[in-house]
């Protein structure tokens, strides 16, 4: 079946989405205490009554996942259009220093209050701010090459890792100290009802408008001047674009910290199952790295219990790895786009 | 089909710094459906030249005409209907199939949200095959030759519905005959073409009027039969060429010399 056919498109999505939900169920399950499936498929369909089984499932782990599913989809889909915007498969909101600048913004917020601005605005600017930075110093000289681009986010990611450090291990309170580990490792475990609404939303948002955006984005593959000829008016796709990516991302490390690789290695993997065309790509972008992470947590509450790792831990082992390989092939100017 | 588009440039410059310009103060015209020719040493502008014409370079003095609509003022969209373009260095189109690079030529005729509907896609399966492409079309832009990438760009630019063809050494990667059927395609479409060519035999075949830069200045412009002269080839190209019309083209037809061969009388 070729790459690019409708049903091939089908086929793998209700493959993910059939991952999904049993990754869902397991993470439900699963845990520090062993919940039957029967107990939680009656918990969540509301036919068992008030038991500590049903608080766990409803009250803890139901967030837990749903906050995975909403990250991991985010950060994929973040991931897909930051590969486009760039022309470059090496490139991750976490690798170009974007959720550093977002957790610098965010701690800013906490630690100064600046003003009533809240701390997803705080974290906004910051993303939006290393963003411009990394574009602007990978773009010198006009042309962008892989080496720059991976130098500039890396620079950029450690200066404002350092920045966020100082200011929140200078705070005379102690609880910053955890928020900085958090922020650094990024994890799952302060998912909350209410601090789920917030991401979903932006994550629902983001995919219907990418969606829409799927021409322009498959358009920015012709490169600029491409692009400009076949009638997109690439300045103003390209500050639209970065404000949508900054936006997600922001949103996405308030609640999870920063979570590396996951919209490296997902992407990438989902073009080599679907095609480029923006059309497939991103819807099953988003539901294989909602997929991804679900287990990715799942395993992280589960390998070392009751210890628990921090998520973005795992995907940091199992996505470094993958991201040399990826370099190794750029170099050797290998076909990088599967 | 769109109505083929008459184009003026009018005293273009295009300067990349205080003084240094790539060209200079170019003036050419091309009336619809004809098939104009820009050909120079290299260096000569050509490229400044087209890219001024289909506006990825905002020329820094004089204008680009196109229907009498000063270029500068279109918006991006409004000119990928009216200018399609077959660059030079195969662009992109990291990952996608041949098929889908075409299928990128029909965006400027739609709202950015819209799909391919099927007239779209007849229109690209059309354009393949008029572009000898058509087996190519599932497989990945990036793995076919460059002689294949152009003639995949030349399909995208004809679904592109375009009133001016603009083609950037459209003939560089293709064997001699992919080279006769391109430029007879272009040559026969009704849309206004503009070529900058290297293969002057070519030029002087399929092109209506040439236009000689040298050093970012025109030195000549007209039909390629009063325009390639011994003469000119001398002083811009700073070669020794013998040009007669051949007997059975009608085409002025040039023969290179090696510079120590002894004259011979004519």
């Amino acid at each position: 079946m070729p790459r690019t056919s409708p049903l091939r498109r089908t086929l793998v999505c209700a493959a993910l989405t059939a991952v999904l939900l049993a990754g869902a169920v397991a993470g439900l399950a699963l845990g520090s205490a062993r919940i039957p499936v029967g107990e939680v498929l009656a918990a969540l369909t509301g036919r068992s009554g008030p038991s500590p089984f049903t608080t766990i499932v409803l009250d803890v782990r139901l967030p837990r996942v749903l906050l995975a599913a909403v990250v991991g989809a985010g950060l994929a889909l973040v991931g897909t259009v930051l590969q486009a915007l760039v022309r470059n498969p090496v490139a991750d909101p976490y690798l170009l220093g974007i959720s550093s600048g977002a957790s610098t913004g965010a701690a800013l917020v906490v630690v100064f209050g600046i003003g009533a601005v809240s701390m997803p605005a705080g974290a906004f600017a910051g993303a939006m701010a290393a963003l411009l930075v990394v574009y602007a110093m990978a773009r010198r000289g006009g042309t962008m090459t892989t080496g720059r681009l991976v130098l500039a986010g890396v620079a950029v990611q450690y200066v404002l890792s350092a920045l966020t450090s100082l200011v929140l291990v200078t705070s005379s309170e102690k609880e910053h100290l955890r928020t900085l580990l958090f922020w650094t490792l990024g994890g799952l475990g302060q998912a909350r009802w209410d601090t789920l609404a917030l991401p979903a939303l932006v994550l629902l948002a983001g995919l219907v408008l990418l969606l829409a955006l799927a021409r322009p984005l498959d358009l920015l593959l012709a490169g600029e001047e491409g692009a400009t000829t076949l009638g997109l008016d690439v300045g103003r796709f390209r500050a639209a674009a970065f404000v949508l990516a900054s936006l997600v991302t922001a949103v996405l490390v308030t609640v999870s910290g920063s979570i590396g690789f996951v919209g490296l290695m997902v992407p990438h993997a989902a073009r080599m199952v679907v095609g480029a065309a923006h059309r497939a790509l991103l819807p099953v972008a988003a539901l294989g790295g909602a997929a991804f992470l679900v287990l990715a947590d799942l395993a992280a509450r589960t390998v070392a219990a009751p210890q628990e790792i921090p998520v973005g831990v795992l995907t940091a082992l199992t996505g470094g790895p993958f991201f040399l390989w990826l370099l190794r092939r750029s170099q050797r100017g290998e076909g990088v786009w599967a | 089909m769109t109505r083929a588009c008459a184009l003026r440039a009018e005293e273009v410059s295009y300067e990349v710094e205080q003084g240094r310009a790539l060209i200079k103060e170019v003036t050419l015209q091309a009336r619809p459906g004809e098939t104009v020719g820009i050909v120079g040493p290299n260096g000569s502008g050509k490229t400044t030249l087209l890219r001024c014409v289909y506006g990825t370079l905002r020329p820094t003095r004089g204008r680009i005409l196109l229907d009498g609509d000063d270029g500068a003022a279109l918006s991006a969209k409004a000119r990928a209907r009216k200018v399609a373009v077959v660059p030079q260095d195969g662009g992109g189109g990291f990952g996608l199939t041949a098929r889908q690079v075409v299928a990128m030529g029909r965006s400027p005729h739609k709202r950015f949200w819209e799909g391919d509907t099927a007239r779209d896609a007849a229109q690209v399966a059309e354009a393949l095959e008029r572009a000898g492409a058509a087996p190519l079309a599932t497989r990945p832009f990036e793995s076919l030759s460059g002689g294949e990438r152009q003639r995949i760009l030349v399909a995208r630019a004809l679904v592109q519905d375009p009133g001016l063809l603009a083609l950037d050494e459209p003939t560089n990667h293709l064997d001699v005959r992919y080279q006769w059927e391109l430029l007879t395609l272009v040559r026969d479409l009704p849309a206004t073409g503009l070529l900058a060519l290297h293969d002057l035999n070519l030029a002087a075949y399929f092109c209506d009027r040439l236009h000689v830069l040298d050093a970012g200045r025109t030195v000549a412009s007209g039909p390629p039969a009063e325009v390639l002269t011994e003469e000119l080839l001398a002083r811009v190209y700073g070669v020794r060429a013998e040009v007669r019309v051949h007997p059975r083209t009608g085409a002025p037809t040039v023969v290179y010399l090696p510079p120590d061969l002894e004259d011979v009388h004519r």
